[in-house]
């Protein structure tokens, strides 16, 4: 290879934090995070916008990483799952995630919390229908999305308010 | 034995449990192997074969070598020693060495110092290829035995002949007042984990190797680098980083494990490979295609005098785990309803494809889709409820089967009688409007291989744990996290024999330094191997600690009990110390308080040859109604609603089980309905659809909602009772589903996936007064080798093989390497 192109040098808001980085122009936004911010929570399945494994916030809005190139992020708001907890306590999300199991091998996960987040954001209740929309573009191979629903759906209760408990068929079966 | 005891009721098991590494995936701190960036990290890239069967005539990599960036070009030569994941198909190469056998086949790698570098220097590497004849599937490959995909086979290109006979089947079938036969077919699929496959190497000054990878197998990996890198086992160090998915995928050694292990030692600096996900493909190690031909006999109250099963795997270009995926495809028909007597007769042949292994539920939901569809269609004929038909002829529990399979406890009743009820299957099943229909299915897997992959008298899985005197216990096992929960099962059962929480017991797996052997996340035998072991470490701990607690508490030992981080007198529970303190105790007398514990199942009862495969410590059961849609004008095919009934035994944690079953229902959906390894057999049998996006599998949008009944039924065998649940709930799925198309529209679909097409052609052959079926019309004549002659239990014998009764040897054409 001949010598690697110049680097590009950008300023974003990451994670609610101010940033500069600077990276081969030709990176998409997920490698710049992987691999010049080590910000490795961020994944990825296939690098063609087919799998969801990559997505992140941008805006607010869930974008898949691999499609978006580093150098369109100046100037923009990107959140990645190292961004979701804050001060050592897990986003609601999060918590409901791993207390039912949502996150079985925890590959595509990062991807399924900040999609959520987004739909959270924007529909305090939503059904399960919803959740389903929101949801269809990433891919689970392990929870059969059953727990991921749940999951949303706790969570989405717990953010209005509400002391929302899982019932006893999500954890134990139908009795 | 003196002891200390814990209190009676579980505190731990059978609850829902946090994964001790949940907090860590859902903040994306988990390290997965292409996580890792280690200092001046090399990557490395394989160029594969474009040919499926073509002979290497040179290769030529001095461009690629003289690139800026790269440091290092490998060629088959550099690493000629073969491996494989069974010692009898030791067929594989880390870079092929004169052949190629499908594309994707790796040729030469190259590690540079940028991966665009080491893709830039692929382009110039100049391979002449010789074509020979490529061989798209397995009837082409029974066909035509020249030329020869591998210099070793049971028969020209067939790779395995098996003909097992149980009892005299062809007796069976004279006395039956009903005999069936049936074709199926059940197409190939992938796992196709979310995470690509990916592995670090570093090769250190001092002679020693590491490799972390995202394998379910870290000591096979560990024995085939020694091999084929002729390095001291002792020298390498394989880590399994957390698996992003495995499903049986990252189960054989690879080459490109090897690859960036010999880069590294060649380069003497870090090397990293990171698959794409075309190449995840070509991986594979997937389910089998299998052609199956099945026919039984059976009285008018549906009990089975005889059966006879024959099955064509396709295996793919190399042997991989297949011989036992044969073997596999015919050992389980046994232990779910009594077969008095029985035969199987298994073929693999080698293709010029990705080679096939096991996927979730390894060799068994072939058959399992065949036996299941076939009952169903025998349970017409003969005018029952395939309900009843299944519930009247149950395996007894603790019975030999005619294979000399030992079933302990049987679930699979109380799973039947759950399903029915809750899917109001009396009142739908064949009374739903034209459309809609609802079909029922049942299954059982194993709950860990009774072998190792390799022959030897060591234990299965291995565990050691260490007390701290600050009350925290670190166990130490070479068990392989991929998603399943394998992690969180050691801290919960080592948490609820020495009276702890799961969070205070730090866990260290897959690492083959500091771990001791578990063979690995495969055959569903995690929870119950390094289950056992678990408990005889701590109950060994349990052991020291309790006598000399018991002795400052002056309480007899067996009144000394361990729960909620203390240890104290069950009579006089305040008379107390908190567990650190016992421990403090017991490392002042004793020393370090560090114990172990292992586990090796019961040897089989069969032992004739082939008896190896199918012998499990326990079987779970599964049984399954599924609710259909089916678009008449389309051939389209919904699944609203799937009921699920799983025996596990013993829940150890609640909200893992119910994670496995309901992934389990999802992966046989999608093998139901959509998922399949297709390639053009006339062009160059490429594979047709090697992305996320072609290769279908189930979004949200076809997921179906699923009523998942756990049934509980301790088998003695397991810890705390546990069978497996990460791989039997799926193999009911595809059947269920089968079965209810036909109370649908009719119509049978005797292979997998169901795809419109296939129902809509079914539909169109009813409409006009042909068969309303689609599957498959013939299973080819096959030279089978002489029966191995087993009589079954019932007739008298010890599990061996008549004498003279089998040819010893090999079948007629066979050439021996």
């Amino acid at each position: 290879m001949a010598t690697p192109d110049a680097k590009a040098k950008i300023a974003l808001e990451l994670n609610g934090e101010a940033v500069e980085v600077a990276f081969a122009p030709h990176k998409t936004l997920l490698e710049v995070l992987r691999e010049d911010l080590g910000l490795t929570g961020t994944k990825h399945g296939c690098e063609l916008g087919e799998c969801g494994t990559c997505t992140v916030l941008v805006d607010g809005i869930p974008v898949l990483s691999c499609l978006v190139l580093g150098l369109a992020c100046a100037g923009h708001r990107v959140k990645t799952v190292e961004g979701m907890a804050e001060r050592g306590t897990l986003h609601p999300l999060q918590e409901a995630f791993a207390e039912l199991g949502a996150a079985q091998c925890g590959y595509c996960t990062p991807a399924f919390l900040l999609a959520a987040e987004a739909l959270l954001a924007s529909s305090a209740r939503p059904t399960r229908d919803e959740i389903k929309q929101a949801l269809s573009g990433n891919l689970c191979r392990c929870t059969g999305y059953i727990k991921i629903y749940e999951a949303v759906e706790l969570a989405a209760a717990r953010l209005r308010g509400e002391d929302a408990k899982p019932a006893p068929e999500t954890l134990y079966g139908v009795r | 034995m003196a002891s200390g005891k814990k209190p009676t009721g579980f505190r731990v098991v059978g609850k829902p449990h946090r994964k001790v590494d949940a907090t860590a995936k859902v903040t994306g701190v988990t390290r997965f192997a292409d996580d890792l960036f280690l200092p001046r990290m090399l990557f490395a890239k394989l160029l594969r074969s474009p040919h499926p069967h073509a002979r290497i005539v040179s290769i030529d990599t001095s461009k690629a070598a003289a690139l800026p960036g790269v440091k290092a070009v490998l060629v088959g030569k550099d690493l000629p020693i073969p491996f494989g994941i069974l010692p009898v198909s030791q067929d594989e190469h880390t870079l092929a060495l004169d052949k190629v056998r499908f594309v994707g086949d790796p040729v030469a790698a190259v590690a540079a110092t940028t991966e665009e570098a080491a893709t830039q220097a692929l382009d110039l590497i100049t391979v002449e290829y010789e074509v020979l004849r490529a061989f798209p599937d397995a009837l082409d490959a029974v066909e035509h035995p020249e030329p020869a995909i591998h210099d070793y086979a049971d028969a020209g290109n067939i790779h395995k002949l098996i003909d097992l006979e149980f009892g005299d089947v062809e007796a069976g079938l004279a006395q039956a007042d009903v005999v069936r036969e049936d074709l199926f077919f059940f197409e190939g699929s992938t796992h196709l984990p979310m995470e690509q496959h990916a592995a670090v190497a570093d090769w250190s000054a001092d002679g020693k190797l590491t490799l972390w990878s995202a394998t379910q197998t870290p000591h096979y990996v560990h024995r085939a680098l020694a091999k084929v890198l002729e390095l001291p086992a002792a020298r390498i160090r394989v880590i399994a980083c957390p698996n992003g998915g495995g499903f049986g995928g990252k189960s054989d050694p690879f080459s490109h494990e090897i690859a960036v292990a010999k880069l590294a030692m060649v380069t003497g600096r870090p090397v990293k490979v990171t698959l794409t996900r075309e190449e995840v493909f070509y991986c594979h190690r997937g389910r089998h295609p299998t052609l199956m031909w099945v026919k039984t006999g059976l009285k008018k109250d549906g009990a089975i005098t005889g059966m006879h099963f024959k099955s064509l795997l396709d295996g793919g270009g190399y042997g991989s785990y297949g011989v036992a995926s044969t073997y596999y495809t015919g050992a389980l028909q046994t232990v779910t309803y009594h077969v008095p007597q029985y035969r199987f007769q298994g073929a693999r042949a080698f293709t010029n494809k990705p080679p096939c292994g096991p996927k979730r539920g390894h060799g068994t939901p072939q058959p399992r889709f065949a036996l299941e569809v076939h009952l169903d269609k025998i349970a017409e004929q003969l005018g029952m409820d395939p309900a009843e038909l299944r519930l009247k002829h149950l395996v007894p529990p603790n019975s030999l089967t005619a294979n000399w399979l030992r079933v302990g406890t049987m679930g699979l009743g109380p799973c039947i009688e759950k399903v029915v009820r809750g899917s109001g299957w009396t009142q739908r099943f064949k009374q739903l409007p034209y459309g809609k229909g609802i079909g029922l299915a049942c299954s059982s897997y194993i709950t860990g291989a009774g072998l190792a992959i390799y022959w030897n008298a060591m234990p299965h899985s291995g565990v050691q744990l260490k007390c701290d005197r600050g009350g925290g216990v670190t166990v130490f096992c070479g068990s392989t996290e991929i998603g399943q929960g394998s992690d969180s099962i050691l801290a919960m059962i080592v948490a609820e024999v020495l009276g702890l929480q799961p969070l205070d017991v730090a866990v260290v797996t897959g690492d083959t330094d500091l771990t001791p052997v578990d063979l690995g996340s495969y055959s569903s035998r995690v929870t119950l191997m390094t289950g056992n072991a678990a408990i005889q470490a701590a109950e060994r701990a349990r052991d020291v600690i309790a006598l000399h607690a018991g002795k400052k508490l002056e309480t007899p030992i067996d009144r000394v009990t361990f729960a909620e981080g203390r240890v104290f007198d069950v009579q006089d529970p305040e008379r107390g110390l908190t567990f650190a303190e016992a421990v403090q105790l017991a490392e002042a007398a004793e020393g370090t308080i560090g114990t172990v514990g292992s586990y090796t199942p019961a040897p089989s009862a069969g032992k004739y040859r082939g008896a190896g495969v199918g012998p499990s410590p326990a079987y779970s059961y599964s049984a399954c109604v599924a609710e259909v849609d089916v678009d008449p004008a389309t051939g389209i095919v919904r699944v609203p609603k799937i009921w699920i009934a799983h025996d596990v035994g013993r829940v150890i944690n609640a909200a893992t089980v119910m994670g496995q079953i309901e992934g389990s229902v999802y992966m046989g959906l999608g093998e139901a309905l959509m998922e399949e390894m297709a390639y053009r057999g006339n062009r160059n049998v490429v594979h047709k659809i090697p992305s996320l996006l072609e290769y279908k599998s189930p979004t949200t949008l076809e997921m179906c909602d699923v009523v998942t009944y756990v049934v509980e039924d301790p088998d003695p065998n397991g810890p705390f009772g546990a069978k497996e649940c990460g791989q039997g709930p799926l193999l009911p799925v595809p059947p269920a589903v089968a079965n209810a198309v036909y109370d649908a529209v009719g119509v049978r679909i005797d292979e997998v996936p169901i795809t419109p097409e296939k129902v809509f052609k079914a539909l169109r052959r009813k409409e006009k007064g042909e068969a309303g079926r689609f599957g498959p019309t013939a299973f080819p004549d096959i030279a089978w080798p002489e029966p191995i002659r087993v009589p079954p239990p019932w007739e008298g014998g010890d599990g061996r093989a008549v004498p003279g009764g089998a040819r010893p040897g090999l079948a007629p054409g066979v050439r021996r390497r």
